[in-house]
């Protein structure tokens, strides 16, 4: 079950219309190392997970994700708000528009759509535990690339805290990695 | 502006029990955090009630109280629409 609350995880401001920085920023809404993927990999994982600490962090940093998704849409939407269509064009975001208008859609950068194998789940726990450190780095990657091409400094703060968040949460499924590896040891001499 | 300052005070404060909620998902039996986790959750809690007293439901499906004659949730701003 989930329970929706009706706030943002942190305010988010832009300085104005941006449909060039919100053309690269959907990467982080439906690109391959997007929150959208990040959500659905790890509430996906919580399925053939051993141990009650690795469902709890699936669970509780899935749900996170979820959050940092609507603070990515909010950053395109607030970007794409009061641009004309010749701004848009100019910025490059024609072929956008042509497909969804000012709507949001899951694709990365270069408008390729948001696909089921970005994620992976192979049912071995350790193999799953060490994708997620491979994805919360890459995720921090990629926001990294879209600070250096930011040319808004509030949309920059925003993305800074979201690259932040992929480090704490290395972090978190890298503790969690070591407690599945002395589990499944233990597990042996059963 | 009363109503953002409060709203800022809930994101921290949410934040706060966040961070401590995937702190002890890893590390269940430190005690400090434990701690910490409960004092932030009663303060968090006194926000919310006063917050949605005056402006409205922040949660959905029974979470949340409505009061007034008049069903806020469809009333109140959408995250993505405040203007911080
Ligand atoms: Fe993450």
């Amino acid at each position: 079950m989930w329970v929706y609350e009706k706030k943002l995880q942190i305010p988010v401001r832009v300085c104005g219309p941006n449909p060039r920085l919100a053309s690269y920023i959907i990467t982080q809404y439906g690109g391959p190392e997007g929150e959208l993927g990040a959500s659905l990999r790890y509430l996906n994982m919580r399925y053939s997970m051993p141990t009650n600490k690795a469902k709890g962090i699936l669970t509780d940093i899935g749900t996170e994700e979820l959050a940092h998704m609507e603070i990515v849409a909010t950053l395109v939407h607030k970007l794409l708000e009061g641009a004309s269509v010749e701004q848009i064009k100019a910025a490059g975001w024609g072929s956008h528009y042509a497909d969804h208008d000012k709507a949001l859609w899951w694709e990365n950068a270069a408008g390729v759509p948001w696909v089921a194998a970005y994620v992976s789940a192979t049912g071995d726990p350790v193999a799953d535990l060490q994708e997620n450190l491979a994805a919360e780095a890459k995720a921090r990657a990629v926001y990294e690339n879209l600070i250096r091409l930011s040319d808004d400094p509030e949309a920059t703060n925003v993305l800074r805290w979201l690259r932040e968040r992929e480090v704490v949460h290395f972090q978190r499924f890298g503790e969690t990695l070591m407690d599945i590896q002395e589990y499944t040891k233990q597990k042996k001499y059963y | 502006m009363a109503q953002y300052q409060l709203l800022m005070q809930i994101m921290q404060l949410e934040f706060a029990a966040l961070e401590l909620n995937l702190f002890l998902d890893t590390h269940p039996d430190c005690q400090e955090a434990l701690a910490q986790y409960n004092k932030i959750h009663q303060e968090l809690m006194q926000c919310k009630h006063a917050y949605e007293q005056t402006y409205g439901p922040l949660c959905n499906f029974g979470f949340s109280p409505n009061t007034g004659n008049y069903w806020k949730w469809v009333e109140t701003p959408w995250p993505w629409e405040i203007k911080y």
